[in-house]
C-alpha cells in the first residue's frame, strides 16, 4: 500500500498568526475596497481586551499560556468574586492555562482578570522561557535531564 | 493565607501545587488530527490529571465554518487539553494537545511562537490529515518531530517510506510510539529535545 504524498513548505518571510479568512486579507497599509467594511473581528491586529483594559496603554504585559502567576496578597475586600477566586488559586505558582482550567473561564477572560490584578499589584508574573530567547543549551539539557527521570 | 473560602472553586490538589521556587515554564505542543491520541499522550506523561483550557470563537470562525454566510453570530468553544511535568524546582514543562486546524491556534496567544517545539502525532490510517499541520509548522519555523501513534489496524510503513511520503528532510526525526504508554511518550519528548539540542548546537535554532 502506498502512502499519500505530501509536499513540504518553507518558512514565510513574515509569519502571520492571523485568524484565517475566506476573503483575501487586507495587507499592511492597504484599505479594503470602498463600501466594503471589514467584518467585525477581522480588522487588522485587533487589540486584545486586556490591552484595552490596561492602565495607560503603554505598558503591555504579554501573557502566555504558561506564564506563572503568584498571588502577592490576600484578596482585598474590593476584589470581585472572580478576582478573589483567582488570587486564592495562585497562592502557589500556577500557569495562566491552569487558572483558566480551574476557574472554567476562557483564556482571554483570565488574561483580562490578571491585567486588573497586575495593575493593583496583587499578582506577580514569572515569564516563560520561549524558543527565541534560547541563548544557551543548558535549558534544553535541563529539560532532557528532567524527562529522563520520568 | 486563608483557604477557608476557597472551597467553591476546585483548585489543584495540594500534591499538585508547584513549589514556590518555580521560576519559569516552557511548553511543548502536541498537534494532530482528531482522535489521533494527543490527549492520551499528554495524560500518559503528565504529573497532574490533564486539564482543559477553553476559548470561545465567534466571528473569527466565519468563513471556515459551515455556517458561513448565515447572519447569525454563533460561538464555538474550542478546548485544549494540557498536562505538566516538573523538570526542576525552578523549571516546569507544560504539554498542550491542540487540534490540527490552524484556525484554532490564534485563540491562544503565542501557542506555537513561544513553544520549544512541537510533536506532530500521526495515525497511518489517516496520514493526509497531518499534511496541513506540518506545512503550517514549516511556514512558522516551528521545529517539530513526527511521532507515529501505532494502531493495530493501521497500515505499517517503514520510516523511510514515511519520510518520503511526508517529504521530510533527513534530520527530522520520525519515531513510532504508543501514546498510552508513559515510557513511549517520554521517548517521543526526548526525541524532540535531542532534535532541538542538535539544532541549537548547529546554531539553526532561531
Amino acid at each position: 500500500m502506498t502512502p499519500p504524498q505530501r509536499r513540504r513548505r518553507y518558512p514565510r518571510e513574515e509569519p502571520a498568526p492571523q485568524p484565517p479568512q475566506e476573503d483575501p486579507t487586507p495587507q499592511d497599509g492597504e484599505k479594503p475596497p470602498e463600501g466594503q467594511k471589514p467584518p467585525e473581528g477581522q480588522k487588522k491586529n485587533p487589540e486584545r481586551l486586556y490591552v484595552i483594559a490596561g492602565p495607560d496603554g503603554g505598558e503591555r504585559t504579554d501573557l502566555d499560556l504558561v506564564t506563572l502567576i503568584v498571588a502577592r496578597a490576600d484578596p482585598p475586600p474590593s476584589a470581585t468574586p472572580e478576582q478573589a477566586a483567582l488570587l486564592r488559586l495562585c497562592t502557589a505558582p500556577l500557569s495562566v492555562a491552569e487558572l483558566s482550567a480551574y476557574l472554567s473561564l476562557p483564556f482571554s477572560v483570565v488574561t483580562v482578570l490578571l491585567t486588573e490584578l497586575m495593575t493593583a499589584e496583587l499578582v506577580q508574573l514569572r515569564a516563560p522561557v520561549i524558543r527565541q530567547s534560547l541563548a544557551d543549551r543548558s535549558l534544553l539539557e535541563a529539560v532532557m535531564h528532567g524527562l529522563q527521570k520520568l | 493565607m486563608d483557604f477557608k473560602n476557597s472551597d467553591t472553586i476546585p483548585g489543584p490538589r495540594s500534591a499538585d501545587h508547584l513549589p514556590h521556587s518555580a521560576q519559569a515554564a516552557v511548553k511543548i505542543v502536541i498537534v494532530g488530527g482528531f482522535g489521533v491520541g494527543k490527549t492520551t499522550m499528554v495524560g500518559s506523561v503528565s504529573e497532574i490529571k490533564p486539564l482543559t483550557t477553553e476559548e470561545t470563537m465567534t466571528q473569527a470562525g466565519v468563513g471556515v465554518d459551515d455556517n458561513y454566510g448565515s447572519e447569525t453570530k454563533t460561538a464555538t468553544t474550542v478546548a485544549m487539553d494540557f498536562g505538566r511535568i516538573s523538570i526542576t524546582e525552578q523549571l516546569v514543562l507544560y504539554l498542550f494537545g491542540t487540534p490540527g486546524q490552524e484556525r484554532f491556534w490564534f485563540l491562544w496567544n503565542g501557542l506555537f511562537e513561544g513553544a520549544l517545539g512541537a510533536v506532530v502525532l500521526i495515525d497511518t490510517r489517516r496520514l493526509e490529515v497531518s499534511f496541513d499541520v506540518m506545512g503550517r509548522l514549516e511556514e512558522r519555523g516551528v521545529p517539530f518531530v513526527v511521532a507515529v501513534n501505532t494502531f493495530p489496524d493501521g497500515p505499517h510503513y517503514a520510516v523511510e517510506e514515511l519520510r518520503t511520503a511526508l517529504d521530510l528532510s533527513e534530520d527530522i526525526p520520525i519515531i513510532e510510539c504508543d501514546a498510552r504508554r508513559r515510557a513511549s511518550s517520554r521517548d517521543v519528548l526526548m526525541t524532540l529535545m535531542r532534535f532541538l539540542h542538535s539544532l541549537a548546537m548547529s546554531g539553526a535554532l532561531r
